[in-house]
C-alpha cells in the first residue's frame, strides 16, 4: 500500500509524457469585424470554425473535437506568440484633381508628415504604392494609368526624402473602387493612390 | 570559346536570379532570441529585414519568437520552439490572386490573413501533421506537435 501511490503516480506521469499532444486551433475575433472562418480537415472529418474563440483539437489520428476558448486563456497560452505579430499595415490615400496622373488635391499633399511619422514607428518599414482608377476607359488602359499614378507618387516620395527598406509600386486599375459605380462613370474618389506602410 | 562565355553568362544570370527577381514572399519584422531560416542546405541566422522566400523553413529556439509580414499583407508570428515551412507562396499585386501553403511542424503560430484570403478564399492553407486549415479572411492561432525533423 505504501509503495502503491508513488508507483501509480510515476506510471501516470510517464503515460502523460508519451501521450501525443493534440494540435489546436483557435479562431480569434477579427480586428475589422468581418466574420471570418477556418475550415478544418483531417483524415477523419471536417469542422468549420466561424465564431470568435471557436476552437478545436485534432488528435494525431485525425479525431476533431470542437470547444470554445476565451480571451484570457488565449493570452495565457499564446500571449508570447501574439506579441511577436508585426504591426498591422497602415494606408494613406492621396486623390487626383482630374483623370491625370499629375495633380494632387491640397489635403493629399499634407499627408506626408503623417507618413514619415509612421515610418519612424516601424523597425524595417516597407512601402507599397498602389494606384487606382475610376471606371472610365478600358480595364487595360486603367491598369496602365493606375501603375503610372503609383510610379508618380513613388517618385514624389523619393524626392521628398522618404526612406524605407523598399518601395514597390502596383496598379490595381479599376478593380477596387472606393465607391461602387457603373462602368464608364467618372468618380473622383476612385482616382486615388494608396500608400501602404508595413 | 564563345560557348564558354555564354555558359558563364547564363550561370551568372542564374546565380543573380533571386536578387533581381525580387520575389521575396515576405520580410521578418520582429525577432526575439534564436531565429533561423533553413533554405535548401543552408541554415541562416535571421532577424528584422530578412527576406523570406517560398520554400524557406523558419525555425525558433527556446524563449524565441519571430514575426513576418508577407507581400499580400498576411501577418504571421511563431512562438518558441516552432518550425514553419512556407511551402508555396504566390501573389499578384494587380489582381490580388495568389496562393499560400504553409506547414507548422511544431510550435505555435498566429495568423492575420491578408489580400489573398480575401480574393481567393480557397487558395490559403495552413497545415500541421494532423489537420489542414482552409482560411477565409480571418485571424487565428495554430498549435502543432509534430515529430522533430
Amino acid at each position: 500500500m505504501e509503495l502503491f501511490v508513488p508507483f501509480t503516480l510515476a506510471t501516470w506521469l510517464i503515460a502523460l509524457n508519451h501521450e501525443p499532444a493534440n494540435d489546436r486551433v483557435v479562431l480569434l475575433p477579427s480586428a475589422d469585424g468581418r466574420a471570418g472562418a477556418v475550415q478544418l480537415s483531417t483524415a477523419k472529418g471536417e469542422l468549420l470554425l466561424a465564431q470568435p474563440y471557436a476552437a478545436a483539437e485534432a488528435s494525431a489520428d485525425g479525431k476533431l473535437t470542437g470547444s470554445t476558448a476565451d480571451g484570457a486563456s488565449v493570452q495565457a497560452r499564446y500571449g508570447d506568440t501574439l506579441a511577436a505579430l508585426p504591426a498591422r499595415p497602415v494606408s494613406f490615400t492621396v486623390y487626383y484633381l482630374s483623370g491625370s496622373a499629375e495633380a494632387l488635391t491640397a489635403e493629399s499633399a499634407g499627408q506626408l508628415d503623417a507618413l514619415k511619422a509612421e515610418l519612424l514607428r516601424r523597425p524595417v518599414p516597407e512601402i507599397v504604392v498602389v494606384g487606382h482608377t475610376d471606371r472610365v476607359g478600358s480595364q487595360m488602359d486603367n491598369d496602365a494609368l493606375s501603375l503610372a499614378r503609383a510610379g508618380m507618387v513613388r517618385q514624389r516620395l523619393l524626392d521628398s526624402g522618404v526612406k524605407a527598406q523598399s518601395m514597390e509600386i502596383a496598379g490595381r486599375g479599376e478593380r477596387e473602387p472606393a465607391v461602387e459605380t457603373a462602368d464608364e462613370v467618372a468618380e473622383s474618389l476612385n482616382r486615388r493612390v494608396e500608400i501602404i506602410v508595413r | 570559346m564563345h560557348i564558354k562565355v555564354i555558359a558563364v553568362g547564363v550561370l551568372a544570370m542564374v546565380a543573380a536570379w533571386p536578387a533581381w527577381a525580387g520575389e521575396a514572399a515576405g520580410m521578418i519584422k520582429t525577432a526575439q532570441g534564436k531565429v533561423e531560416v533553413v533554405r535548401g542546405s543552408q541554415r541562416l541566422p535571421a532577424g528584422p529585414g530578412f527576406a523570406v522566400m517560398q520554400s524557406d523553413k523558419v525555425q525558433t529556439g527556446a524563449a524565441s519568437s519571430v514575426g513576418i509580414t508577407l507581400r499580400d499583407n498576411t501577418l504571421l508570428s511563431a512562438g518558441a520552439n516552432s518550425s514553419l515551412s512556407l511551402d508555396q507562396y504566390a501573389f499578384n499585386p494587380t489582381t490580388h490572386q495568389g496562393r499560400i501553403d504553409a506547414t507548422l511542424k511544431r510550435g505555435t503560430l498566429s495568423v492575420i490573413s491578408g489580400k489573398i484570403a480575401k480574393t481567393s478564399p480557397d487558395a490559403v492553407h495552413f497545415r500541421t501533421t494532423a489537420v489542414t486549415l482552409g482560411v477565409r479572411g480571418t485571424e487565428f492561432i495554430l498549435e502543432a506537435h509534430g515529430e522533430e525533423d
